[in-house]
């Protein structure tokens, strides 16, 4: 197990370093001063400009700006935002929270929702129950967030006054966008456990455990739905990359904070270095994410633990 | 003795796509207490059906019961709620199936699976179901019980879990088991081991036994009264005496005929039923076995016969009377020997000290890499051949058996260079296979072939058999256009196929065709020598005589030399010129067939021998039992391998590897103790 995961964070190095390789080079090419956007068209002489280049090296070639920052964010330093003149690793920390709990929150809604329709989509097979569940998966898949964020928005808050609209802080603030990020996965995640269930039921074993006289309950959700969540897991951790993808838009739509707003504001102000730091730090989080997947397949199954 | 079960007119439908099948028509049979019932037949014949039925599992698996009733202690286990049918599931009838690898939940402990079966049924506290749990392990054979709790399915042997759910079975004391094909999947001795046990506990459990098997040789072994099926019904049911001693059905004649037994003459063509199993969608009109019953006449075609008394059985058949009147010396089932038409063992092969060899195999090694840790390192190696020599002569069949995991099918294939060997020389024809060039190597290939086991896994489902069986003449490039067409045809209507299904796709032919389509495929190009892994393991009774005879056939006509690989022994004997038996990457003996079946002289080979079970009650084995299973080829046992095993061992076997010595004319053994 311990080479195994030394194996995975090894390999992370280079999905990391191209990464950040991607961002720096891609930042540059947008068109556009920093300088001039910080200085946010107050008028300021030559030397101004060159000064405030020179502090934030931006008057070194390509070549050696991107070292420097390769050097630095080796060393667990992302620099300092253009805008804020703060450490980006401060502001990063300050947002993450508020983004982790929207993610954790859709998180639990995709697979418990997922999970449970999953396998009564699969129990009843072809019935009305499946039929409709079907449906409501695929509307999951098909509405963008921004839509169905806004859906939510008239009819929970608007017109039922349940929830409040926008903003952020607190439970009540949480569920709107959590359930609209949280519908796509579980639209995904339905369709992923009922397949999965569908060719677990038709196993030998699972006769056998009828044949032992177990209820139904127990043989679906005890022993099918286990065998079932060895594939579906995977998909979870490819999920949690696309709701921290989507919570850029969520936080937009619901006007919350978060890592999602921060990065669209600094892209907006060509803010190199919140930019860079914030890409870098969401990449660190889902290959962190798919290795605790990875490491989960081991808790559910044993035939990858013995393996390892 | 008194009725256990009593099932009366069974009629089971499933649910499909074009409406209503029925699967199983009018079954009716009963079990008394204590009494050993099989039910045989080949697939489709609706054993495994009426077996669900009665557990009312059948449900699950998208049918209904129709009609008919199931009385099983004063209850008709037909008209049953589910929820009063879980209660009898799994304490007064339980069941094994058939693939011991898929039965149990790979997710959760050995222990958990059995304690489940306790704490649902048994008013008892947790410890309790784990010490009975322990016990029932360790009283189905499985060593160290106490460890094997916490394990997982796939960390057992197949046999070993076998037990396993035979644990789980037999957990809440049931007066009725139903074991469906429980041996089917594992090897003779492991088979032998666990149709024992389930004798033993037949008693210590005073219960009943279902026994599905398509093995007569196993009903003949286990049963006091056998039941026959053929496609969902009841064709004869008798004793286990009447039924050997004499058959009245002539589908069971004619599935007793086919068997390959080790009691028949060998060498003969073996009889076999004309035809193959009809479809259940597309059953022929009046008796079902009647288009391929030599006995059918007008009526059989229009009426379809009931199951009815005669002389203390039941048979369903027109003619059982004319039949029975005829057959009275009981002659008739017992193969004839050959009449004339094929004495290919005495073709020159045996006696002739000039005979060519084809294959000379020397020294032949082929180890697999364990490769382990960070860094992927080779920590050891699976010896899966190790250090084989043998010869095999034109024209022969050179019959190669063991169990699985000896190394028989890597041998096979690393001869063919399909995989790269070790070390160690392979020629053929003289010359040095694992020496030759990419061209070379080519043109040695149309030379020599290989038939596989799975007749579904082997033919692309997307090619028509045309192209299949043509590709080999297009890769050789020896045959274009009209010509080619004209060889396919030819080779279809060489292994018994019709020319015009020519543009047909696999899933359209029964496993037998299948077979036959890849036999045509590997004689396309005219070969020498043919490897047959496993050829005929997949197919039934009836169909598998068809398809040795037209290897036989083929054979004499194209002169071709076989390898036939198998781990059924009786099917080996009946093909094999000579036989190579294995265990564990090495050969331990290497006879001429009648020699080897009248004088095994290796330890392991006697024991083979006398695991296979005998389609004849009379003789029930006093064998010699193989304690355990085979070891781990990546950590063999010093010395002999199969000293760990083997009754006779003594010290010597511990540190000396024996040689394989000449014992006889042509009998090889490597033992230390080998007269």
């Amino acid at each position: 197990m311990i080479g195994f995961l030394v194996r995975r964070i090894l390999a992370a190095i280079p999905v990391l370093f191209g990464v950040a390789t991607l961002v720096f080079f891609i930042l540059r090419l947008l068109p556009g001063d920093p300088i001039a956007l910080m200085l946010a068209g107050a008028p300021a002489d030559e030397e101004t400009m060159n000064n405030l280049r020179q502090q934030f090296g931006l008057d070194q070639p390509l070549i050696m700006q991107y070292f420097t920052f390769l050097g630095h964010i080796a060393t667990g330093n992302f620099g300092q935002s253009f805008v804020r003149s703060e450490p980006v690793m401060g502001m990063i920390g300050e947002q993450f929270v508020s983004t982790l709990m929207l993610t954790l929150a859709s998180t639990l809604i995709a697979v418990v929702l997922g999970a449970v329709l999953g396998v009564i989509s699969a129990i009843h097979r072809n019935g009305w129950a499946d039929f409709v569940i079907r449906i409501i998966s695929l509307l999951g898949i098909s509405m963008p967030t921004f839509w169905s964020g806004i859906l939510l928005i008239l009819i929970f808050s608007v017109h039922l006054n349940w929830f409040p609209a926008t903003g952020s802080g607190g439970f009540s603030r949480l569920v709107l966008p959590a359930c609209a990020l949280g519908l796509v996965g579980a639209g995904f995640i339905v369709r992923m456990v009922r397949n999965s269930m569908l060719e677990v039921i038709n196993e030998q074993f699972i006769m056998t455990l009828r044949s032992k006289g177990l209820s139904e309950r127990i043989v679906m959700y005890q022993h099918a739905l286990r065998n079932a969540l060895i594939p579906a897991v995977t998909m979870v951790g490819v999920q949690i990359g696309e709701l921290l993808a989507g919570a850029v838009i969520i936080e937009t739509v619901f006007a919350r904070q978060g890592l999602g707003r921060l990065i669209v504001d600094a892209i907006m102000n060509k803010d190199f270095p919140t930019v860079e730091g914030a890409v870098l730090f969401t990449a660190i989080v889902y290959v962190v994410v798919n290795i605790l997947v990875d490491v989960s397949y081991s808790v559910i199954d044993p035939r990858v633990r013995t393996s390892n | 003795m008194e009725e256990l079960l009593d099932v009366r007119d069974l009629t089971v439908d499933f649910m499909t796509k074009t409406g209503l099948l029925t699967a199983i028509n009018e079954v009716s049979f009963h079990i008394k207490k204590g009494e050993i019932v099989c039910l045989v037949g080949e697939s489709g014949s609706g054993k495994t059906i009426t077996s669900l039925s009665i557990m009312r599992l059948i449900e699950h698996a998208n049918g209904q019961i129709a009609d008919g009733t199931i009385r099983f202690a004063q209850q008709d286990i037909a008209q049953m709620q589910q929820e009063e049918i879980r209660k009898i599931r799994g304490k007064k009838i339980a069941m094994i199936f058939q693939e011991p690898m898929t039965a149990l939940d790979p997710v959760f402990t050995i222990g958990f699976q059995i304690m489940e079966v306790i704490l649902r049924h048994e008013p008892v506290s947790k410890e309790d179901a784990w010490k009975r749990a322990v016990y029932l392990l360790q009283r189905v054979g499985i060593p160290e019980p106490k460890i094997r709790m916490n394990q997982y399915p796939h960390e057992l042997s197949g046999g070993m879990r076998q037990r396993a759910m035979i644990a789980i079975a037999l957990a809440c004391n049931p007066e009725l088991l139903i074991a469906d094909e429980p041996t089917t999947a594992l090897d003779v001795t492991i088979q032998s081991q666990i149709l024992d046990l389930l004798r033993e506990l037949k008693d210590e459990f005073q219960m009943s036994i279902l026994l599905i098997t398509h093995d007569l040789g196993v009903a003949a072994e286990m049963a006091d009264r056998i039941i026959v099926m053929y496609t969902g019904r009841v064709v004869e049911q008798a004793t286990v005496h009447q039924l050997f001693e004499q058959p009245y059905h002539p589908y069971t004649q004619g599935l007793l005929q086919s068997i390959p037994s080790i009691d028949v003459e060998r060498g003969g063509r073996l009889h076999s039923i004309k035809g193959t199993i009809p479809s259940l969608t597309n059953l022929p009109s009046g008796c079902r076995f009647q288009p391929r019953c030599p006995h059918a006449t007008l009526h059989c075609e229009s009426h379809e016969p009931m199951l009815a008394e005669l002389d203390g059985r039941q048979v369903a058949c027109w003619h059982a009377k004319e039949i029975a009147e005829r057959d009275k010396d009981g002659l008739l089932f017992q193969a004839k020997p050959a009449s004339g038409e094929k004495q290919r063992a005495e073709a020159g092969t045996q006696e002739d000290p000039n005979r060519k060899v084809l294959i000379d195999v020397q020294d032949l090694k082929k180890y697999f890499p364990i490769k382990k840790g960070i860094l992927n390192r080779v920590t050891g190696q699976i010896k899966a051949v190790d250090g084989v020599t043998f010869q095999i002569f034109q024209g022969e069949t050179f019959g190669l058996v063991g169990e699985s995991g000896c190394g028989k099918t890597t041998l096979g294939r690393t001869l063919l260079r399909l995989q790269q060997a070790t070390s160690g020389r392979v020629l053929f024809e003289d010359r040095d296979l694992f020496q030759m060039n990419g061209k070379e190597m080519r043109e040695a290939r149309r030379e020599m072939q290989i038939i596989f086991q799975d007749p579904y896994g082997s033919l692309n489902p997307r090619w028509t058999i045309g192209d299949i069986i043509e590709e080999p003449l297009r890769a050789h490039g020896s045959l274009q256009g009209q010509d080619l067409k004209y060889r396919v045809q030819e080779l279809l209507e060489w292994v018994g196929l019709d020319p015009a299904w020519y543009k047909r796709y696999p899933h359209e032919f029964s496993g037998g065709q299948r077979q036959r389509i890849g036999i045509a495929r590997a004689i396309a190009l005219q070969p020498k020598f043919i490897v047959g892994d496993e050829a005929v393991s997949a197919l039934d009774v009836s169909v598998q005589s068809q398809v040795i005879n037209l290897l036989c056939d083929l054979q004499s006509k194209l002169g071709l030399t076989y390898l036939f690989i198998a781990h059924g022994l009786d099917v080996v004997r009946h093909i094999s010129d000579r036989i190579g038996v294995m265990y564990l990457g090495k050969l331990v003996e290497v006879a001429p067939t009648d020699e080897l079946f009248t004088h095994p002289t290796h330890p392991y080979t006697k024991a083979l021998l006398s695991a296979i079970p005998v389609p004849n009650p009379e003789r029930r084995r006093s064998s010699i039992k193989l304690e355990g299973e085979i070891p781990s080829p990546a950590n063999p046992p010093s010395g002999c391998r199969f000293r760990t095993r083997c009754p006779a061992a003594t010290e010597r076997c511990k540190s000396e590897i024996p040689e394989l010595k000449e014992v006889g004319k042509g009998h090889w053994v490597s033992c230390h103790f080998a007269m």
